[in-house]
């Protein structure tokens, strides 16, 4: 597959995510809704991000063109260099697969299937191999600190849980950007530090984080702070 | 992504809802078990008027003469015996094994003051064998009593019962055939059933030549039959009987032909065409409700998407290519339809363990191939719409639903 061996193969490029000009409009004529306006942001290897906004800003919007779920109405997409808007269905699939981890507000689990083959998931549709799946499934739960709950289905894990486990399956294929959209939006405030601290050993660990929220104390622990405002984006002052 | 995880995925899917997948299997098994079953009983009912044919005679084929159509221009000629001796020529018919010629007339026989009106069948040995004649008691009558022209008769169990009282051993009595005394031999054992022109327990069997002799005269003969050398040379020994008698009778259209040529393979051949567009249409009906199992596939593997969209979409966020889902959802459709069939086949066979009246249902091998084929072929086909439908999803509006 040359498609993929392509994303794979992908130098280090400086930025993991480079947008220009990326604009998002529902709908045409008088209702056109303009989610998104004329849009440049990017993201250096390594750095952690907080997208900030109100709901109905165009946040999510963003975070869906980020991860590949969306396409723009115009404006360029470049993840880890390559133009999104260049490749098919297929494609993107593998896109998300090798370079996105995702992490969701309401945590995304399957049901009825364990902490263990959750984490699994990716790998298997990388094509990777059983036993080096369950290593490296593993490897990721005793990183978020579940060790002990690889059997576990979601409906046996605390909220907190469940969303350490999708954080263990967003790192399984060590993806290039991790996305986070609202990841403690329906946690307490013990879960949410828990899972907020993770994200600081992340991203001390190097790993390049995109996190969306409303809430300033979450966006407080990154490094850089972006602000959507009716489909705006501005650069809020670094600290 | 291999087979194997797409349909461990998809057993795991079926399992989730183990409820909704029997019963959805439900409509294939007892489509399938239908077709099983009845193909079977058609094809039992078959298998048994075969067996009740080969009872009637052996391999024997009867030769009647026949008046021929008007267009072929004359009243056609009778069979003689000098037609019997054509026919039993080894070179011109090397399929035939032996040759009857036979007389028929209706006569009344009397014993003292009882009668009883009967058919008399004057003909050589080979006739016993011919027609299937069983022996009752006594002996048949040999080639030595036919060429001294002996009379003697054999009694069917209805003109010995008539003639003699019931259950009566007449051998060495004498009997009057309209009014010429001829000498029982022998009796017939119960018949029941014949070919079809007469009832055999009424008939009474004398020598050709004492029939000829004292009764009708030496004309023309009622019938000819005729024992092929096995059951697999009677197609071959009718067309040589064919092919003779054109030639003798100087017919060159089969439709004008002034004889025609019965025998239990033509009257098995009718009823297998019978039975097997009655075994067709019996298939049909059970195959529609194969089809009403198939929409049924479709039907809840529809829910199945819907009600996981979500899941759908998780996975296309995951990285799942549209091939997966696709793969996914078709594979559980196929499980549900070939693990149906194959339950169905399994109750169709136990259904064809019942015994209906004197015959039992045979499953005929083909139809459990071709209904488990036709399963796999159901879940494909239902199934391929709802799958398409799966892989379509956009993962964001997937991934939007509650």
């Amino acid at each position: 597959m040359t498609t993929v061996s392509a994303i794979e193969g992908v130098g280090e490029v400086e930025h993991v995510l480079d947008v220009r000009g990326l604009s998002k409009v529902y709908g045409e004529g008088e209702t056109a809704v303009h989610a998104l306006r004329d849009v440049d942001f990017s993201v250096r290897r390594g750095e952690y991000v907080a997208v900030i906004g109100q709901s109905g800003s165009g946040k999510s919007t963003l975070l869906n063109m980020l991860g590949c779920l969306d396409a723009p109405t115009s404006g360029r997409y470049l993840l880890e260099g390559l133009d999104v808007a260049n490749l098919d269905e297929r494609q993107q699939a593998v896109l998300r697969n090798r370079q996105i981890g995702f992490i969701f507000q309401a945590f995304n689990l399957i049901p009825r299937t364990t902490a263990l083959a959750n984490v699994e998931l990716p790998l298997v549709y990388a094509g990777v191999g059983r036993r080096v799946r369950r290593e490296r499934a593993e490897a990721a739960l005793s990183l978020v600190g579940l060790e002990g709950r690889s059997d576990h289905r979601p409906n046996q894990l605390s909220g907190g849980q469940q969303q350490r486990v999708a954080v263990a399956r967003a790192l399984v294929t060590t993806p290039a950007l991790l996305l986070a959209d609202e990841p403690t939006g329906n946690l307490d405030t013990a879960s949410t530090t828990d899972v907020l601290g993770l994200f600081d050993r992340l991203h001390e660990a190097g790993r390049t984080i995109v996190i969306i929220t409303h809430d300033d104390e979450v966006a407080a622990r990154a490094e850089r702070v972006v602000v959507v405002t009716d489909g705006r984006l501005t650069e809020a002052a670094r600290r | 992504m291999s087979i194997v995880e797409i349909v461990r995925f998809a057993v795991r899917g079926l399992i989730a809802n183990r409820l909704r997948s029997l019963l959805t299997m439900l409509g294939i098994i007892i489509g399938i078990a239908a077709v099983i079953l009845l193909t079977a009983l058609g094809n039992g009912a078959s298998v048994y008027i075969q067996s009740q044919i080969a009872g009637l005679g052996a391999n024997s084929i009867t030769v009647l003469p026949r008046q021929p159509p008007e267009t072929a221009g004359t009243d056609g000629r009778p069979l003689t015996s000098a037609d019997a001796r054509a026919l039993a020529d080894p070179q011109g018919a090397p399929d035939v094994a032996s040759v009857s010629p036979v007389v028929t007339l209706s006569a009344t026989t009397a014993a003292g003051r009882a009668t009883s009106d009967v058919t008399v069948v004057g003909s050589t040995p080979s006739y016993f064998s011919g027609a299937n004649v069983q022996m009752g008691t006594g002996r048949f009558y040999t080639d030595a009593d036919v060429e001294a022209g002996r009379k003697v008769v054999l009694l069917g169990r209805t003109a010995a019962d008539d003639l003699f009282g019931v259950g009566s051993e007449p051998v060495g009595r004498d009997v009057l055939v309209d009014d010429v005394p001829f000498l029982v031999i022998g009796t017939l054992a119960p018949a029941g059933q014949g070919q079809g022109l007469s009832n055999p327990d009424e008939n009474v069997l004398a020598p050709l030549t004492a029939v000829q002799g004292s009764l009708t005269g030496f004309g023309n003969l009622s019938q000819i039959v005729v024992q092929a050398r096995s059951t697999e040379a009677q197609a071959a020994a009718e067309s040589e009987i064919n092919s003779i008698l054109d030639r003798r009778h100087g017919i060159e259209q089969p439709d004008n032909r002034d004889y025609q040529v019965l025998s239990a393979r033509q009257l098995a051949d009718v009823l297998d065409d019978t039975l097997g567009a009655f075994t067709l249409l019996l298939a049909a009906i059970a195959a529609i409700s194969l089809v009403v199992g198939g929409i049924g596939i479709t039907n809840i593997m529809l829910v199945s998407v819907t009600e996981r969209t979500r899941e759908i979409g998780i996975r296309k966020a995951l990285g799942a290519p549209p091939s997966a889902i696709l793969g996914q959802f078709l594979v559980e459709s196929i499980i549900l339809s070939v693990v149906g069939g194959i339950l169905g086949v399994a109750v169709g066979y136990a259904g064809t363990l019942v015994p209906l009246g004197d015959f039992r249902p045979v499953i005929l091998p083909a139809a459990v191939v071709a209904a488990v084929a036709v399963s796999a072929a159901i879940g494909i086909f239902f199934g391929a719409y709802p799958a398409r439908r799966a892989a379509r999803l956009r993962p964001i509006d997937a991934l939007r639903r509650e």
